[in-house]
């Protein structure tokens, strides 16, 4: 069988006495969503920084697209294809929201190192840029400096960021967080057409959603993934119906 | 409207020669070189701090390191502005790159803090040098050519001055708006996003760097031939502090706000200072509410930004 899009082994991390995560193994294969949950503090976002490469692991590896990458710089690993959204909404607050998409276009469209013609007349990148934009529902904002968008537009924003990149994994780390049902109805849509382009880890607490989207869940607990399956073998097992379930209903 | 301020301000300084000065004409478009002189090091400093988001506090070491390559080529009897220009580019880019990249290691305060402390080498270093007079500085003996002609003299070092500053500020702001520009903003405003963009956020930095010493050192060769003169002095940290105070004042970022900036400054100093030699005392307050009330700085003033 061929390796899977991203595969983690052995991955350890500590801060003092606190092991953030323990011996994890996690595979993404190419083509599906992987959903990660677990209560607060169980390490999930430090997971997702361990492969984004923003924090260094302990122990373990981390292979992408058949590359090591553990102990490669975040920026290469955006050039791999791997794209993200952060827990707390992260976007180019004095660029316009057009400007933030054509510029997350132009990074991974060759070298940065182009010192004549003006960026913004780019054609190219601004209509790949309204393309993605209007995916998430943004276009009617495209002019709007980015620092006065809503959260939830902001995380829209990021979104379409991280589309506009054309990643091979999408890592999202609580995309519905504080997102009404109409907006979540609309990002789960969005995320189920994006999977044929583009593999998914998700991290979510939005159970229907995780349920609805994931191919694979794996449940983290204080930094060890206690349980790994399909979503209908996750919902019957009786330790995570006991350590996450029971809590979060 | 506002895309014509630059225009404005670069045509004033080109009509000031034509002014009815009278007996004042000297000291008017020696004050003026001066201004664009410091508008150009405050300039290039706005690509670092402005449009790269790096507070440097040691970007006078690049004046002086322009200056010196005046003194160093004149005690050997080269004065071809061509040469005396990339000797000091040469030298400011190298020390740009090799000290950048240690002080981009760090953030925030850290790397206000060892910028100034590489400036202080430079400063200390300048000093030593007993062959170019130590701290007392050393004396020209003749302003650079240009392909043999002795063209930085009275009215030619003006001009000479504004035709730098209008190519420099030009290439300011094709940096600003090419790619590379809107990366180093990207970096910027959030240097996690864009790394996760995938930009290289010290290889930009540490690019604008170069270019902003670079350009800073043409300031150091054209302050040292419009005095003649050559000391440490040019590259103390008190320097590096007005300049950070001309593009904050200016309005950062802005590209055409630093010459604002140190028109400001200068002539400020320049009134003050008849006044009273504790300008400095007056100095500091009258900063602190211009800082409050124009918040995108002198070049903000009449239309907002953001
Ligand atoms: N830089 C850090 N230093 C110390 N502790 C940290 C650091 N980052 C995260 N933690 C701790 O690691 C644990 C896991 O955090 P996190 O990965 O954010 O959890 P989750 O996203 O699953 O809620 C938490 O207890 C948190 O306090
Ligand atoms: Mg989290």
């Amino acid at each position: 069988m061929a390796e899977a899009l991203l595969a983690i082994a052995g991955l350890s991390k500590r801060y003092g006495a606190l092991t953030v995560t323990h011996a994890l193994d996690l595979e993404v294969v190419a083509g599906t969503i992987h959903a990660i949950i677990g209560p607060n503090g169980a390490g999930k976002s430090s997971l997702i920084h361990q492969i984004c490469g923003t924090v260094r692991p302990d122990e373990g590896r981390i292979r992408f697209a058949g590359v090591d990458i553990t102990r490669m710089a975040p920026h290469r690993r955006a050039r791999l294809g791997l794209a993200r959204s952060f827990q707390i909404t992260s976007v180019l607050p004095e660029f316009s929201v057009l400007e933030n998409v054509a510029t997350a276009v132009q990074a991974q469209g060759g070298s940065a190192f182009r010192f004549c013609r003006a960026a913004a007349g780019d054609g190219v990148a601004n209509e790949a840029a309204a393309h993605q934009l209007d995916r998430v529902g943004l276009l009617p904002r495209a002019g709007v400096v980015a620092g006065r968008l809503s959260h939830g537009e902001k995380r829209q924003l990021e979104l379409a960021m991280a589309l506009a990149a054309r990643p091979r994994l999408l890592l999202l780390d609580e995309p519905l967080a504080g997102a009404g049902p109409e907006e979540t109805a609309r990002l789960v849509g969005l995320l189920r057409e994006i999977r044929r382009d583009c593999a998914m880890l998700l991290v979510e607490h939005d159970m229907q959603a995780v349920f609805a989207l994931a191919d694979t869940i794996t449940v983290l607990a204080q930094g060890r993934a206690i349980a790994s399956g399909p979503p209908d073998a996750i919902r019957a097992d009786p330790a995570v119906r006991a350590a996450y379930l029971g809590e979060a209903h | 409207m506002r895309r014509l301020v630059p225009v404005v301000l670069f045509a004033v300084l080109a009509a000031v020669p034509f002014l009815p000065l009278g007996q004042e004409a000297n000291f008017v478009l020696l004050l003026v070189s001066r201004v664009m002189v410091f508008g150009l090091a405050a300039l290039s400093l706005d690509l670092l701090l402005g449009v790269g988001g790096m507070v440097s506090f040691g970007h006078a070491a690049y004046l002086a390191i322009g200056a010196y390559a005046v003194a160093v080529l004149d005690a050997n009897d080269i004065t071809d502005v061509g040469v005396v220009l990339a000797v000091a580019m040469g030298a400011a880019g190298v020390f740009a790159l090799a000290t950048g990249a240690i002080a981009l290691r760090t953030r925030g305060v850290n790397f206000i803090m060892i910028t100034l402390a590489f400036a202080q080498m430079v400063f200390f270093a300048f000093g030593a040098l007993s062959a170019y007079g130590g701290d007392d500085g050393y004396s020209l003996a003749a302003r650079n050519t240009v392909l043999g002609w002795p063209l930085l003299k009275g009215r030619g070092y003006y001009w000479a001055c504004l035709a730098v500053l209008v190519v420099a500020y030009l290439l300011c702001r094709m940096l600003a708006a090419s790619r590379f520009g809107r990366a180093l903003r990207a970096v910027k405003q959030n240097p996690a996003r864009a790394a996760a963009m995938g930009f290289n956020p010290v290889a930009l930095q540490l690019v604008a760097m170069v270019v902003g010493a670079m350009l800073c050192s043409v300031a150091g060769v054209l302050l040292a031939n419009g005095a003649e003169f050559v000391s440490p002095a040019y590259g103390t940290w008190q320097r590096s502090g007005d300049l950070l105070i001309m593009v904050i004042l200016g309005g950062a970022g802005s590209l055409h706000g630093a010459i604002f900036g140190s028109a400001f400054v200068l002539l400020l100093e320049e009134g003050l200072g008849r006044a009273t030699e504790h300008w400095r005392l007056v100095f500091g307050p009258l900063l602190v509410l211009c800082v409050i009330f124009f918040r995108g700085g002198l070049a903000g003033i009449g239309g907002r930004r953001g």
